[in-house]
């Protein structure tokens, strides 16, 4: 009967998110004790410390944190939860870090299902569990309905650098390959395809994935020879390589013919009149590495699921302008510029 | 539905167009051709088609850019309207980020707290205008006569379901009416700059209008059209048509698209369009001017939706810039990397042009994507 009474304090399949939950009383601690720790489950959490304290090996760390406001919240391949957990694992491991670590900071609206919470919730625990990584310490406000758009989540992770290897834009020298690890904006187009005023029908799932194996297998193979890695998430392919190539001093020329892209997320493209170059990723990556070295990344990257379509894109030039261009399909070349504003269809 | 794409993207029959435009290129003269579209505009630049055509087959770029050619006044106007209490504004896409006077666009009236949605179709203000019968939900209906049908469709089940709270800001304007002012201008000077020698025709427009709606002009002006896809196997295949007619001192109407186009147009669109507009005197186009008879609006039978009734909209004439050359760009008479501005004070995330406007203004493709062949300069 005690039992039946604690549960029926926070109703899991029909109750919804109130400002009591983020008010630092009981009911908080009901939430927290609910639906984080069921779901983070691991000692450090568990301790219930206002901070986690643990050992890291001597040497360098990696800190990198990020915010996440998706809309939808749920999208066909995961939801604004595994973004939070892969998202801050992949900036991690893009410095060569082996992710330990993640914070887990949480706004909530007034009014959200706590069925989706949990859901939130447990899809963060079997990321972070299938990554080797653990969510050890979090927060969480509720603010007024209206003021949020269900959950925003920020998440915050700590890795440890055991390689030598250093990466870096400035290492990027004329002649080397960049090597894209998969398939371009499977993700940006799941997300538009559930957006409330678009809504079309597709096959296309997104990409999200935890990217830590896929680099460290890349370090291992290239050594000194990978000169910088990176993401091509928000702002796709063409603002990577376009921060890539500032950052570096030279300029990029990639092929058109050899950019992998699903035929179905070309076809999304088309008729959204978007470019999907500027599409965003959540599991995919760059590679730049010297020319020496790249036919053995590329076979690695080849050799791991999250790289088996990998492919040599283009070559570092030189350029005083530091332009990234494209020889297009029929032959043609052109520049990939920035992003100029947000992404916006053309009318016609 | 990428079967009708990847057909017409293919290298092989690319450079086999590309051969045949060079071989029957004559090297005595030199080929000016206007593409009037932006999509054209666009595919011309984000292919890299100039680098593949004999350098003596000049593209000048034509005023079709729907968002480019839409006057400052016009929204500023649509601006003032959305910072009214309980009114939202439904815009296509990249018209969000057109600017209107003092750098003002719908994202900053959006972004200052107004109610400005993007849509991709005007079904979709309707529905809105159902779901929110106590708001007012405007259309701000741009585009030439590719978009006017829906918008048409959008004002006919308005009055047919009794829709109370949707009108239309109309600014749709007609492709006929800027070629002949184009062509007009280009024949009072034969031999000058403007001098066109053919017309890649409208693609999407066509396929509405029919592509008999240019018999008069070609005849007219002596100027052949050809109609084409974008793709840019259309394209190619459009100039070697252009190239063939100028060559045989032909000047006719011929259709490359002949897998979207015909001759008389779509039956169903055009009767909706004369059920519900009707000619404008005259409107103002974007870096040209006043033209007569270039654009349409709501009959007065419709007027219950017309949002420039409804509210009583008035558009406070904006000057251009005079440093700026987008009339001479519009107008096929200067190319976008010519002017005193283009890349310095004028740029994607800065327009000062109707030409920089909008992806498939002239001035924002080359800076897009043709920038690297001007001399050096920063970026």
């Amino acid at each position: 009967m005690s039992n039946t009474h604690r549960r029926s304090r926070i109703d899991l399949n029909n109750g919804v998110v109130e400002l009591a939950h983020g008010a630092g009383g009981s009911a908080m601690t009901t939430l927290i004790a609910e639906i984080f720790y069921p779901a983070f489950n691991n000692d450090l959490l568990l301790q219930q410390n206002d901070q986690a304290i643990f050992n890291v090996d001597t040497g360098k760390l990696a800190f990198a944190t990020d915010s996440f406001v998706v809309s939808p919240l749920f999208f066909p391949g995961g939801n604004i939860g595994s973004l939070a957990v892969n998202g801050t694992i992949n900036d991690i491991a893009l410095g060569g870090a082996t992710p330990l670590y993640l914070s887990a900071s949480f706004i909530l609206e007034e009014g959200f299902p706590l069925k989706d919470l949990l859901t939130i919730a447990n899809t963060m625990g079997s990321c972070a569990n299938s990554a080797g990584v653990k969510i050890i310490t979090g927060d969480t406000k509720v603010v007024e309905r209206g003021k949020a758009d269900g959950v925003f989540i920020t998440t915050t992770g700590i890795g440890v650098i055991r390689n030598q290897t250093v990466l870096s834009a400035n290492q990027i020298a004329p002649g080397d390959c960049i090597i894209l690890s998969g398939e371009i904006g499977d993700h940006g187009v799941a997300i538009l395809s559930k957006r409330e005023n678009l809504n079309f029908e597709t096959n296309i799932i997104s990409d999200q994935a935890a990217l830590h194996e896929l680099i460290q297998l890349i370090l291992e193979v290239g050594g000194d020879n990978i000169r910088v890695m990176r993401d091509p998430t928000r702002g796709g392919l063409a603002s990577a390589l376009n921060e890539l190539a500032e950052k570096s001093d030279v300029g990029f020329v990639i092929n058109e013919n050899k950019i992998p892209i699903n035929v179905s997320v070309s076809a999304a493209c088309e008729f959204l009149g978007l470019d999907p170059l500027y599409v965003a990723n959540e599991g995919k990556l760059i590679a730049v590495v010297a020319p020496s070295a790249a036919a053995d990344v590329l076979k690695a990257m080849r050799s791991h699921p999250l790289g088996h379509q990998a492919e040599i894109i283009g070559v570092a030039t030189e350029d005083s302008r530091f332009f990234v261009q494209m020889i297009t399909r029929i032959g043609g070349r052109r520049i990939i510029d920035h992003l100029s504003g947000e992404l916006l269809p053309r009318i016609c | 539905m990428m079967r009708y794409l990847e057909e017409f993207r293919y290298e092989p029959l690319a450079v086999r167009l590309v051969h045949q435009i060079a071989l029957e290129t004559s090297c005595y003269r030199s080929y000016r051709f206007m593409e009037f579209c932006g999509g054209h505009t666009h595919a011309l630049a984000r292919y890299g088609i100039e680098d593949l055509l004999p350098k003596n087959i000049e593209m000048m770029h034509g005023p079709g850019c729907p968002v480019c050619v839409l006057p400052a006044a016009r929204i500023d106007a649509a601006i003032r309207l959305a910072q009214q209490d309980n009114i939202v504004i439904c815009a296509y896409g990249d018209l969000m980020r057109a600017p209107g006077s003092h750098g003002n666009s719908l994202l900053r009236a959006r972004a200052s707290g107004a109610d400005v949605r993007m849509i991709y179709s005007p079904l979709d203000a309707i529905k809105i205008a159902v779901a929110h019968p106590d708001k007012e939900i405007v259309f701000f209906a741009i585009g030439f006569e590719t978009t006017t049908p829906p918008t048409a469709l959008a004002v006919q089940i308005a009055q047919r379901d009794k829709i109370k709270n949707f009108s239309v800001f109309c600014n749709h304007v007609l492709t006929p009416a800027a070629m002949r002012h184009i062509l007009t201008e280009s024949q009072s000077a034969p031999g000058q700059r403007q001098a066109i020698n053919g017309l890649v025709g409208p693609a999407h427009v066509s396929a509405i209008i029919g592509y008999e709606s240019y018999k008069q002009i070609t005849e007219n002006f002596a100027r052949p059209i050809v109609i084409a896809g974008f793709e840019p196997i259309d394209i190619l295949q459009a100039l070697l048509m252009l190239l063939r007619q100028v060559n045989a001192q032909r000047a006719e109407i011929e259709n490359q698209y002949d897998r979207a186009v015909t001759g008389q147009g779509n039956y169903s669109a055009i009767d909706a369009m004369a059920d519900t507009f009707e000619l404008r005197e005259s409107f103002e186009w974007r870096g040209i001017g006043e033209l007569p008879n270039s654009a349409i609006k709501l009959k007065k039978n419709y007027c219950r939706q017309d949002a420039e009734e409804r509210f009583n909209m008035s558009a406070v004439a904006v000057p251009d810039n005079p440093a700026c050359e987008c009339g001479q760009i519009l107008r096929g008479r200067n190319k976008p990397q010519e002017c005193k501005l283009f890349g310095k004070a004028c740029r994607p995330d800065t327009p000062l042009g109707a030409c920089m406007v909008s992806a498939e203004g002239a001035c924002a493709a080359h800076w897009a994507y043709g920038r690297f062949r001007d001399e050096a300069e920063a970026r």
